[in-house]
């Protein structure tokens, strides 16, 4: 009866081929929900952990936090080293981590950091040892895995944050060497260069204590170091904070509850930065998304429904077309269970069809995404990460189909052998 | 197998349309059982088969029965096992080939598969060359070799055919009266067939004759 059910379904290929696009399309758009919203929410939580506050120059907290933390957007801009001296010293302050963002290396960002970075990240070491000096990098797993890098080998950043945007310059002055490469964390530090913020400095020439903005974005830089980059000199600014270097942003870890109600109102109300709290940025992230994400989700199951229902008239119309054929499998020794049981296997036989196709369809695209659109990647989205979700899905989705069948085979179950046969 | 028919009657809206017929097919035997339009043939071979209740009378396949006392009494399962059936509108399954729709029947009938015994009965039937064509591919003479190749694939102790050869011309139904006997003849079954095509005397040696009802003589 199996292959009687399939044979049906083959009976009728355009049919049959529209009702499992019509679940296909809804479970990849619920597969695509249900694993951005895992993904993101599980990254934003294993990215953020420990930090409790992103201290950095005003602007958009949001900005600041994606940039810091998640390192997927630009820096709001720089604030002065003295900030980073002057948290320490906040009795209510466990650790600020300095970061000094500017330049990458392939589309791989370069944190300049301390080795405070380690402790707040928990990172280990796959190979060789953290920096301890000037022109010194440490490389995350994924970093060192994509660009093949090894100890000893050196390399030279370039301003921006994609090796690919206009007016790119290379800091070939300046070559980093590799002295260690850290173990997979899963997390964004995969993904980032670490040298010392004096680097950073030196990179750019801080001596000079001047500020410019190029393509796009802030950073450090030394009028002498670019002499070699070309016809496109930057426009050079005081900073205006004397000779004091300058930090992209801090990440701040509490020692104790009233950090909490301190830190970020001192830092909002007594200084030119700005103090944004990650838990407080994401939950606005995704309330934000949250609407339109329901909307997608209610358009989808409303998809579902609309494949169930064309799945019902489908075998509706197909009970009556075939009362023949499903009488005579009556005659010839057929249980009204066996003919109940075929069209409920069409029905379930076209909804799992769906089900698959949607699902492979749905972390296909992600994979696709994420191969051309680098903010995804950058994110740490996996095509091929299944959530549990997905189950609870797809087992809806082959109750949809059964409950579609479900009167159709209703109405065969109560067939009439020698009346049907009589009629015809 | 003995196929005995006893006292059956029937009404249906106010009208007697089976009024005490009996008669019985020895073993291996051949009839005709011939009739007008009108005349009962079609709901006394539903009784026969297990499908429709008369009002009155008993009907045995061998020692199994299938009507008792004017109730059905283990129809199905007689049908099933030791019945083939050639229905009018010979009712292929559309979706299956002419082998697929063999073994449907062969698995529905004997709860086996054996490809071998589909493969021999197309080959018997001389539509072997057809077997993975689907029944619309077929011309009306292969259909109606698929079709009693169907019913006696599951080894039917009888092979009951309701007007076989209603829509066929002279040559076409001298070629199926001669398939159906000689294919029953060969599996050993009895054959029961009806028919109100009079030009189908010529080839069965026994005719019921049934008219209002009632079998003639």
């Amino acid at each position: 009866m199996i292959s009687l059910a399939l044979a049906y379904l083959r009976d009728r290929p355009l049919t049959t081929a529209l009702n499992v696009l019509l679940l296909a399309i809804a479970v990849a758009m619920l597969v695509l929900l249900l694993q951005f919203g895992k993904q993101a929410s599980e990254r934003f939580d294993r990215d953020a952990r420990n930090i409790d506050l992103v201290v950095g120059a005003k602007g958009s907290p949001l900005q600041l936090i994606l940039s810091s933390i998640f390192h997927v957007d630009q820096p709001t801009g720089n604030i002065p080293l003295s900030a980073m001296t002057m948290l320490r010293r906040d009795p209510a302050v466990a650790r600020a981590v300095p970061l000094a963002l500017g330049d990458n290396f392939r589309s791989y960002r370069i944190v300049g950091t301390d080795e405070s970075f380690y402790d707040l990240y928990g990172v280990a070491f796959a190979q060789g040892r953290a920096f301890d000096g000037p022109m010194q990098a440490v490389l995350g797993a994924k970093v060192a895995a994509e660009t093949e890098a090894g100890l000893g080998q050196e390399f030279v950043g370039s301003h921006g944050f994609r090796t690919d945007e206009a007016g790119e310059q290379a800091h070939d002055h300046a070559p980093f060497a590799t002295v260690g490469i850290l173990a997979p964390t899963g997390g964004v530090v995969d993904r980032l260069i670490l040298v010392s913020y004096e680097s950073v400095w030196d990179v750019h020439g801080i001596a000079h204590e001047l500020d410019h903005e190029h393509d796009g974005h802030d950073h450090l830089v030394d009028d002498r170091d670019h002499a070699d980059e070309g016809t496109d000199p930057p426009a050079l600014q005081s900073t205006g904070t004397g000779p004091e270097p300058e930090l992209t942003a801090l990440l701040v870890t509490y020692r104790n509850a009233s950090g909490a109600i301190r830190v970020p109102a001192l830092v909002n109300r007594q200084t030119e930065m700005q103090a944004a709290v990650p838990a407080i940025e994401t939950a606005r992230l995704l309330q934000l998304l949250g609407a339109s994400i329901e909307g997608i989700r209610v358009f989808a199951w409303l998809l579902a429904a609309t494949g169930g229902l064309a799945i019902f008239v489908a075998l509706l119309n197909m009970a009556r077309s075939r009362e023949g054929d499903l009488a005579l499998l009556r005659v010839m020794g057929a249980s009204r269970v066996q003919v109940f049981a075929t069209i409920i296997m069409e029905g379930l036989f076209t909804a799992a069809l769906g089900a698959a196709l949607g699902w492979l369809g749905a972390h296909v695209l992600i994979g696709a995404a994420r191969a051309n659109f680098a903010t995804l990647a950058d994110l740490g989205f996996q095509a091929w990460s299944p959530v549990a979700g997905e189950a609870a899905l797809i087992a809806a989705v082959l109750a949809i189909g059964a409950i579609a069948a479900l009167i159709p085979a209703l109405r065969v179950y109560r067939i009439d052998p020698a009346r049907v046969l009589a009629r015809s | 197998m003995e196929l005995a028919v006893g006292g059956i009657g029937l009404s249906y809206g106010g009208r007697r349309v089976l009024e005490n017929v009996t008669f019985s097919l020895a073993s291996g035997e051949h009839a005709l059982l011939l009739g007008p339009s009108g005349s009962g043939k079609s709901s006394l071979l539903n009784i026969i088969c297990g499908l429709q209740t008369p009002d009155t009378g008993d009907v045995t396949l061998g020692q199994r029965p299938v009507v008792r006392n004017g109730l059905l009494c283990g129809a199905d399962g007689v049908r099933k096992r030791h019945m083939g059936i050639v229905f009018q509108t010979l009712r292929l399954v559309s979706a299956l080939t002419v082998r697929r729709n063999l073994l449907l029947a062969q698995h529905l009938q004997t709860g086996a598969r054996d490809p071998g015994g589909v493969d021999r009965v197309l080959d018997r039937l001389g539509i072997a060359h057809r077997a993975k064509a689907r029944p619309f591919e077929l011309s009306q003479g292969e259909a109606q070799r698929a079709a009693i190749a169907r019913a006696l694939v599951g080894n039917p102790a009888i092979l009951i055919a309701d007007e076989p050869t209603s829509a066929l011309d002279r040559d076409n139904t001298k070629g199926v009266a001669e398939l159906l006997a000689e294919t029953a003849h060969d599996a050993g079954a009895s054959l029961l067939i009806a028919t109100h095509d009079d030009r189908l005397r010529d080839y069965f040696g026994r005719t019921l004759a049934l008219a209002e009802g009632r079998l003639a003589g």
